[in-house]
């Protein structure tokens, strides 16, 4: 049985503040690049995106928002079906000596995070890299953790959680299951 | 996928799919570390019994970008050629671990006989065999019409409604019928035009227009691309048609007819060319001209043919 | 001698009438119903089984001298047996080739030494098949083997006037010349029938007009000198129409089809299976059905089986590189019940007619001609035309296995080969070597 444990205006809510945290910790938004990662983590980086866009005056949101692939880097290739990539996008100023936010919809193991780390050393050298994430629901695999965090959701292993945004899904609400 | 032997037998959304993967490989190809981890560990086997730098290499670059090993095996000057059979030469790359094998034989049908074999259990590319087809060829050929006529809105498209001529030696070329398959599959519209020697016996039953007349076809398609195709000197002594200076005057893409074509219509040929009998200097060297392009979208289409064989959970046997 | 006796119970001739057949001292005594005989008879239950005389095949590779590796006139005969056969004709493809007396009467040995059929070598018509000059034709004819058949099968005698000379020689010897009707240069490297197939798979094209013009040819030339001719293996609707005029102007031309024109087209060679390449190559359906049509109407007089033997290496390989040929003794009756029978082309009296009575004509063979006449020679096959079984490995007892039926359904099974009154198959099992040898 499902069981909602972030509504609509819960995620709103919380994107509203991971925004203000990165702006806080960035001291602004210059050379800042915020890369999502495919599929839910690209929707949370756009959202990400338009609000740094309201908050800070002057800041480019187009400019700063980007899709980072990581299919090609994963460590767990051989165990299912090929998955098909998606595309990669840097917005055109680059990464070399940015500060990258990764934003990804829910942290787990860490491996997506480490894939993204080795496809993001490959694509130049960012001044640093945060990470964001809407849920982080523990169990990790990697020494790996996140910079700024929507809603901490302990779990157990055998549950399942499913994020749901509205543009992609019909409804916008993370559930937990299992 | 499990193996790539034809273009016959590929479907549309697979088509496509490898297509967009192949955006994703070029995206690579433009970065300063060219270099992807996603084979490593994998070894890959090119094996050719059949001369083909250009193909090997590319191969070659493809299959080293994904960071997978690469055992070249030439069967010229081999044991191969000193009468090894083709089951020989598997099992002992079945023994040496190969996770896919490139092959590029003489012999029609020989990748499939691979594939169908228990001699091996790897991933089977072909890389041409004989007469029948060159898939990745026919892949990159779609690739690059792609790029040219949608640009960065390419992906997800096919080529519903492209009107393509293919020139020259239709008989022998296997590029003429994994292009006829894939691009039908595609929704192109295809014309071939050849001399009728050159033309195989029932292409008249294939989806696409066959003619005689160069000037003719080119004149009633106006077509979106028109691709030349190598004429070897050999048919020339087998009496296909008399002599080059003939083939060059009825069937070769010179200036003139250049000068005539929409300016617009790309020009295609899958190298090398002979330049001077089937295609002119100005001809291949013009902005029209995609002959490098194709070089190079050749690297990202098998790219993403080697990433689909070979990154996943291997397939039950079909 | 005392050799066994054989009551075949309750069996069904061709001609559809029931039958006691006994068979005493290598002849058939008795076709009776109900008729009496001895104690020491072995009662065969043919209830329900067809007897048909024994098969007769006009076309069989042997392989035996030089490619023992693909089969021996022993394992080939047993095969034979297996199938029904109690007569073979072997091609002079051999090494040596069969173009000496010495050759045929060792092949003759061989197969009378082994004793699961009659061997009869066929002689071939040119020196080492080379095509050029005549081979030994009257010394083969009054050889021990009493060659009647002359073919160069595998390839074609191409020259008009080295064929026109053959027909006019063999006359000399009541001897037929079996054409291998392939025009060399229009087939130069070719691998399967030409057509919209070849061209997409890739595989060099073997077109019909260099069979249809040769047979052309030569039934023009058999009627210029008045000889006999057989044409071999006709795969095409072309050829069936040229045999077809030919024997409406009275011209002397017999004409084959093998088993697998029968019932196999061009289509399975999309698997690049070799298995299927054989020469001539598999057609299309409509060249299929006209020589099903044509066997039906008589205009195609026999069914041969063209029995090639190949060792595994020579068609586990890529297309191009493989042997022609396929196996087809044990599986030519099976495949000319599914194929004729039971579509209604032919009646078992048909199959009598073209798998025993007119190659035996052809071949000048004695002992089947007048099969189920009391006196007569007991060659007798009880086929089983009710199983239908899966055609697998333990059907085969050549040496080689490169037939294209394996894992097919097929109609029919043979259940019991009588040569010479002598049961070298026994309800499905072959005799044993020892006691086949020493009759």
């Amino acid at each position: 049985m499902a069981r909602t444990v972030l509504q609509q205006a819960d995620i709103a809510r919380a994107l509203t503040r991971v925004s203000h945290e990165i702006l806080e910790s960035n001291r602004g938004a210059d050379d800042l690049v915020i890369l999502g990662i495919p599929t839910r983590g690209v929707l949370l980086a756009e959202r990400i995106g338009e609000l740094i866009g309201g908050i800070e005056p002057g800041s480019d949101p187009a400019g700063m928002v980007g899709a980072l692939d990581i299919t090609m880097y994963r460590d767990d290739l051989a165990k299912h079906p090929t998955r098909t990539p998606q595309p990669t996008q840097v917005p055109r100023q680059g990464i070399d000596g940015k500060t990258v936010v990764l934003v990804d919809d829910v942290l787990y193991s860490g491996r997506t995070i480490r894939a993204a780390l080795d496809a993001l050393n490959d694509l130049g050298r960012p001044r640093a890299v945060r990470l964001a994430v809407l849920v982080d629901r523990g169990h990790r695999d990697l020494p790996i953790r996140a910079d700024f965090v929507g809603k901490n959701l302990p779990t157990s292993r055998a549950e399942r959680i499913n994020v749901r945004l509205s543009g992609l899904d019909a409804t916008e609400e993370v559930t937990i299951e299992g | 996928m499990r193996h790539l032997l034809s273009t016959r037998d590929l479907r549309r959304d697979e088509a496509v799919r490898i297509l967009d993967i192949a955006e994703d490989m070029a995206d690579v190809q433009n970065r300063e570390v060219k270099k992807l981890p996603t084979l490593r560990g994998k070894t890959v086997v090119n094996l050719f019994f059949e001369d083909s730098t250009r193909t090997r290499i590319s191969f070659e670059a493809a299959a080293k970008r994904l960071s997978a090993d690469v055992i070249n095996f030439s069967a010229k000057g081999s044991s191969v050629s000193k009468g090894e059979s083709l089951k020989d030469t598997a099992q002992t790359l079945a023994a040496m671990g190969a996770d896919g094998v490139v092959i590029r034989h003489h012999a029609s049908g020989a990748p499939q006989v691979l594939a169908q074999s228990d001699w091996i259990d790897a991933g089977v590319v072909n890389a041409g065999d004989g007469t029948h087809e060159h898939p990745t060829q026919a892949l990159l050929d779609a690739f690059t019409m792609r790029r040219r006529l949608h640009g960065t809105a390419s992906r997800g498209r096919a080529l519903d409604g492209v009107r393509v001529v293919i020139v020259g030696d239709i008989l022998h070329s296997r590029v003429a019928r994994s292009n006829l398959w894939l691009l039908e599959t595609l929704g192109a519209e295809l014309t071939f035009v050849a001399p009728a020697t050159l033309v195989p016996v029932g292409a008249e039953t294939w989806p696409a227009s066959v003619g005689f007349d160069l000037d003719a076809a080119l004149a009633e398609v106006r077509p979106d691309v028109l691709m030349m195709l190598r004429i070897q000197s050999e048919r020339m002594h087998a009496a296909y048609f008399p002599n080059a200076r003939e083939y060059a005057r009825q069937w070769g893409l010179d200036d003139e007819r250049m000068a005539a074509l929409r300016p617009d219509t790309i020009v295609m040929h899958p190298g090398p060319m002979n330049r001077g009998l089937e295609i002119s200097s100005g001809a291949a060297d013009s902005a029209q001209s995609t002959v490098l392009e194709q070089v190079a979208n050749g690297v990202s289409i098998r790219m993403a043919v080697l990433y689909l064989l070979l990154s996943g959970e291997r397939e039950a046997l079909s | 001698m005392s050799e066994q006796s054989y009551l075949l119970k309750g069996a069904t001739l061709p001609s559809g009438a029931g039958a006691d057949i006994l068979i005493e001292g290598g002849r058939i005594v008795s076709t009776e119903t109900g008729a009496g005989h001895g104690a020491d008879v072995a009662v065969v239950d043919a209830d329900g089984l067809v007897a048909l005389p024994g098969l007769v095949d006009l076309h069989t590779h042997l392989r035996e001298p030089g490619f023992e590796q693909s089969e021996t006139v022993l394992t080939g005969t047993r095969a034979a047996a297996a199938g029904g056969f109690t007569a073979v004709f072997a091609m002079a493809n051999t090494l040596p080739v069969a173009d000496t007396a010495g050759v045929v009467e060792q092949v003759q040995a061989l197969g009378r030494a082994a004793g699961y059929a009659t061997v009869r070598p066929i002689g071939a018509v040119t020196v080492g098949l080379g095509g050029e000059r005549l081979s030994e034709i009257g010394a083969m004819a009054q050889s021990r083997a009493g060659v009647r058949v002359f073919s160069d099968d595998g390839k074609c005698v191409h020259d008009s006037l080295l064929m026109r000379r053959a027909l006019e020689y063999v006359k000399t010897f009541d001897g037929v010349i079996a054409q291998h009707a392939q025009d060399p240069r229009l087939t130069e490297n070719a691998q399967m029938n030409e057509g919209a197939l070849s061209s997409e798979l890739g595989l060099k094209g073997w077109p019909a007009v260099a069979e249809e013009s040769i047979i052309a040819r030569d039934v023009l030339l058999a009627e210029h000198v008045g000889a006999r001719l057989h044409i071999c293996h006709l795969s095409t609707a072309g050829s069936v129409d040229v045999i077809r005029w030919a024997k409406a102007r009275g011209i002397q031309v017999t004409a084959e089809a093998t088993p697998h024109h029968l019932l196999l087209t061009e289509e399975l060679i999309r698997s690049y299976d070799a298995r299927y390449k054989v020469n001539p190559p598999l057609r299309r359906d409509e060249d299929v059905q006209a020589l099903r049509e044509a066997v039906a109407d008589g205009t195609i007089d026999i069914i041969a089986t063209d029995h090639a033997p190949h060792p595994r290496e020579a068609k586990e390989c890529e297309w191009d590189a493989a042997a022609f040929g396929m196996v087809g003794l044990e599986s030519a009756l099976p495949v000319v019940q599914t194929a004729l029978v039971d579509t209604g082309l032919l009646d078992w009296a048909g199959v009598a007619r073209v798998l025993s009575q007119a190659p035996a004509a052809i071949g000048r063979l004695d002992g089947h001609t007048h099969a189920f006449e009391p006196g007569s020679a007991a060659n007798v096959v009880l086929v089983d035309p009710a199983a239908s079984s899966v055609f697998d490995l333990e059907r085969l007892h050549g040496r080689s296995q490169n037939s294209p039926y394996l894992g097919a359904t097929l109609s029919g099974s043979v259940r019991w080969t009588f040569h010479e009154g002598f049961a070298t198959l026994r309800d499905g099992v072959l005799a044993p070597v020892a006691e086949a040898a020493v009759r």
